[in-house]
């Protein structure tokens, strides 16, 4: 039987990469562990072994192509013995899933009916200027060139943590600031998230303007005492003489089938500490805007990114010098029958639960909270004033959650306008499970967002 | 294949961490009496402190510095301009050696508006930008860090400057200590780990508490030297402090000085002392006192008589009875203050 060589997942949440280079040709044997090709994500270059042994029967996709997708057919071997021809004619009659459609995209389109096309009223965000040009880019570029502009502009901001410097970031975030800043102001630590969150501290209590990265924040649990007792709180306990003018970010919440010790969000947990600013972005311009106004502002911000989000692409301003207000909220589409509220990766509901209630002709005010704290609710109570009715959609859990709060001010300060009870659609109440429709399960779904939206607008 | 290791970096730096501590300084006239009377500033003010707090004037946790004046007088003697100060909550006479006003310290243990945090820090949370003296840090151990960090800064700015951060043989049990170790080992940060072994993890001896006793070894897993310094003489303290700081100056990176020293109090107010004997207290008082070692060395010195040295005495109490009378008058914070710095 010959065997297809498939494009391989090099992390959990790799879709696509590029073949970049192929190390053998057809014809060539390969023994299991020869390296057989190159493939480049947004995140690294990869090598990849052979896994079986046999003669390079045919290469189906060639080098230099981008955008292959996981698991497409790149190559066929032809097992020992077998006529490599052969190989080719046998896995020719089966029809290799064409390299743009992946087999687990389909069934997610199948979830819920296509809706039927319709025009969809995206508010433009008032902070930008009206007729800015606009360039694409994906929320990792826009992370890192905030970084760098902020860095470019101002001798005391530095970055530390895991990986930042020579390893180009976990997550590249940080990649290529060590060759333009040098070791000092890029600093790689040990694996030693309590010290170095404290040093960094140490520092900007001195008067620096640290990045500390976390590798995920999920690590940053080892670390909360300093960021909690040390970051927030020394400003008021110094009656106003010194702080900690810095910034915690790194990606935050569920990846994909990372298990529970590395899939939670922290949106809740921070925002309930006074001292602390919170942003959450969801979209690229967001995630720059914010990020630049984080590092420039006096007080400890923690900034918490998504590792799903981080090679999607946006609209992001071009201009001179992109900085958001932190603590505004932006309504990202306008609407007249209900108000979803969400922030970061929460939004990918949000926004395809609003398309699909388009379609039926429901209405949807989206805003996008992108600060946590100090929270936007004047933003929520005039929507809901217009619309009189509110679901919240976040990944994180649900006892206390940013929902709860939300729903617990709207309660207090516009009941009467509201027409239904406010419904908060969260994260499950369990530990993030690793098999895969578990944790499809765990995790907020756009149809739950949907049947919520129904449910306060009494159309279900 | 040695000589390979070398050549790839993979062969660790042999070097002691065990250093000898020097002769205690030899302190001219004019230093031995200002010794002396920062000594009995912290004593007779930390006196005054536990009185007010009997009386109601302070609240909350109040940890006493007596006994142990030596080590942060000897130090600050050792330190220059510019070096900054961290320390745990028993932070009075840390911040009264850093040249803040008595006033100021006194009115925060009581807290009031004139207090160094407006009132709102208390007697473990106090900062003075102007003196350098950086907390105050209620969370045991939490302030090796950020000292580690004030010194990252002054490697970073290339200021010559140098971290002075104070902990006890509690703390050093701490896992961040070791964190911090590390990474100022790492990058030879100019940070000066001075440990106040005072015996007592609150009620929990050292031999209790720790596995290695020899804290100026402590660092040893990461190449850091230390020594062990007598705490209860402040000449020991001041060359012990010289010795390391003038290596860290030199970028040669941190150094542990165990401070061997004592309390004579209980860890906080209310801790009634339990776990020693009052004899042990005694004779600690009775033949190691840093003050009356201070005091005897004057007189036989004849730098100063015994007339001289009550008339010191006399204006420290004044300096004490007018911080306490400024402490127990002075306005409590207007309830506006609730909500202000929280944020900038």
């Amino acid at each position: 039987m010959p065997i297809e060589i498939l494009m391989p997942a090099l992390s959990p949440t790799m879709e696509e990469g590029n073949l970049a280079k192929w190390l053998v040709k057809e014809g060539d044997t390969v023994a299991a562990g020869d390296i057989i090709a190159e493939i480049e994500t947004d995140k690294a270059t990869m090598e990849v072994e052979a896994v079986d042994e046999g003669t390079v029967a045919k290469i189906v996709i060639d080098a230099g192509t981008e955008g292959v997708k996981v698991n497409s057919v790149i190559a066929v071997l032809a097992a020992n013995g077998e006529d490599a021809s052969d190989a080719v004619n046998a896995t020719a009659s089966k029809e290799p899933a064409p390299a743009q459609e992946p087999a687990q995209e389909t069934e997610k389109k199948e979830a819920t009916p296509a809706p039927e096309p319709v025009s969809i009223s995206v508010a433009s965000d008032p902070d930008i200027p009206e007729g800015t040009e606009m360039v694409s880019m994906t929320v990792r570029e826009a992370l890192n060139s905030a970084m760098a502009e902020e860095m470019r502009a101002d001798p005391d901001v530095f970055v530390m943590g895991e990986e930042v410097a020579e390893y180009q970031g976990a997550y590249k975030i940080t990649q290529g600031l060590l060759d333009e800043f040098g070791p000092k102001r890029v600093v790689d630590t040990p694996i030693t998230e309590h010290g170095f969150a404290g040093i960094g501290v140490g520092a900007a209590m001195a008067g620096l303007k640290p990045v500390v990265e976390f590798m995920t924040f999920n690590f940053a649990m080892q670390a909360i005492d300093q960021i909690i007792n040390s970051a927030a709180k020394t400003l008021y306990m110094s009656g106003g003489q010194m702080g900690a003018p810095m910034v915690f970010r790194g990606p935050n919440g569920a990846a994909a089938r990372v298990g529970a010790q590395h899939s939670q969000c922290y949106a809740a947990w921070y925002g309930h500490i006074p001292g602390l600013k919170v942003v959450m972005p969801y979209t690229a311009a967001d995630a720059k805007g914010l990020l630049k106004a984080a590092i420039r502002d006096p007080n400890p911000v923690i900034f918490l990114e998504n590792e799903i989000l981080y090679g999607q692409s946006f609209d992001v301003p071009k201009l001179e010098d992109h900085v958001l207000p932190i603590g505004k909220a932006r309504i990202h589409k306008q609407g007249n029958d209900a108000t979803i509220v969400s922030f970061g990766i929460g939004m990918t509901y949000a926004v395809k639960a609003a398309e699909q209630l388009a379609g039926e002709g429901i209405d949807v005010e989206i805003i996008d909270l992108r600060t946590i704290r100090p929270i936007d609710l004047d933003t929520v109570i005039e929507s809901v004033k217009k619309t009189g009715r509110l679901v919240t959609v976040e990944e994180g859990f649900p006892q206390s959650s940013v929902g709860d709060h939300i729903a617990s001010q709207i309660v207090q300060r516009a009941f009467d306008y509201l027409d239904a009870p406010v419904v908060t659609i969260c994260g499950k109440d369990v530990p993030m499970p690793y098999a895969e429709n578990l944790e499809k399960l765990a995790l907020p779904n756009v149809d739950e967002v949907v049947q919520a939206v129904k449910q306060v607008a009494y159309k279900d | 294949m040695a000589a390979k290791a070398k050549k790839s970096g993979v062969e660790a730096e042999k070097i002691s961490t065990v250093h000898k501590a020097p002769a205690p300084k030899k302190f001219n006239k004019e230093t031995d009496l200002k010794a002396y009377k920062d000594m009995l500033l912290i004593r007779r003010f930390e006196e005054r402190a536990g009185q007010l707090y009997g009386m109601g004037f302070i609240g909350g946790f109040c940890h006493l510095y007596i006994g142990q004046e030596a080590v942060v007088t000897g130090m600050q003697i050792a330190a220059e301009d510019g070096d900054q100060v961290i320390t745990s909550y028993r932070d009075h006479g840390h911040m009264l050696s850093c040249g803040m006003d008595p006033k100021g310290v006194m009115a925060e243990l009581t807290g009031r508006v004139g207090g160094y945090s407006k009132g709102k820090g208390g007697s473990m949370h106090m900062f003075s930008k102007e003196k350098n003296f950086f907390g105050g840090h209620g969370i045991v151990g939490a302030q090796v860090s950020l000292g580690t960090g004030l010194a990252f800064a002054n490697k970073y700015r290339e200021n010559k400057n140098v971290s002075m951060t104070y902990f006890g043989d509690g703390a050093s049990n701490q896992g961040q200590v070791y964190e911090s170790f590390n990474m100022a080992s790492l990058w030879h940060l100019p940070v000066i780990y001075i440990v106040e072994n005072n015996r007592y993890a609150m009620g929990t001896s050292v031999s209790r508490s720790s596995a290695q006793t020899d804290f100026s070894q402590r660092g040893a897993s990461f190449n850091i030297p230390g020594m062990q310094v007598d705490g209860m003489d402040v000449r020991a303290v001041t060359a012990a402090g010289e010795y390391a700081i003038k290596r860290a100056r030199e970028g040669k990176g941190p150094f542990i000085l165990d401070m061997q020293t004592y309390r004579y109090r209980g860890h906080s107010m209310s801790d009634p002392a339990k776990y020693r004997t009052k004899d042990e207290v005694q004779k600690m008082r009775a033949e190691h006192d840093p003050i009356e070692q201070a005091k005897q060395r004057i007189i036989k010195s004849k730098w100063a008589s015994e007339d001289d040295l009550k008339a010191v005495d006399k204006e420290i109490r004044e300096i004490v009875s007018a911080a306490a009378e400024f402490a127990q008058n002075d306005a409590r914070p207007d309830p506006s203050e609730l909500y202000t710095e929280i944020l900038i």
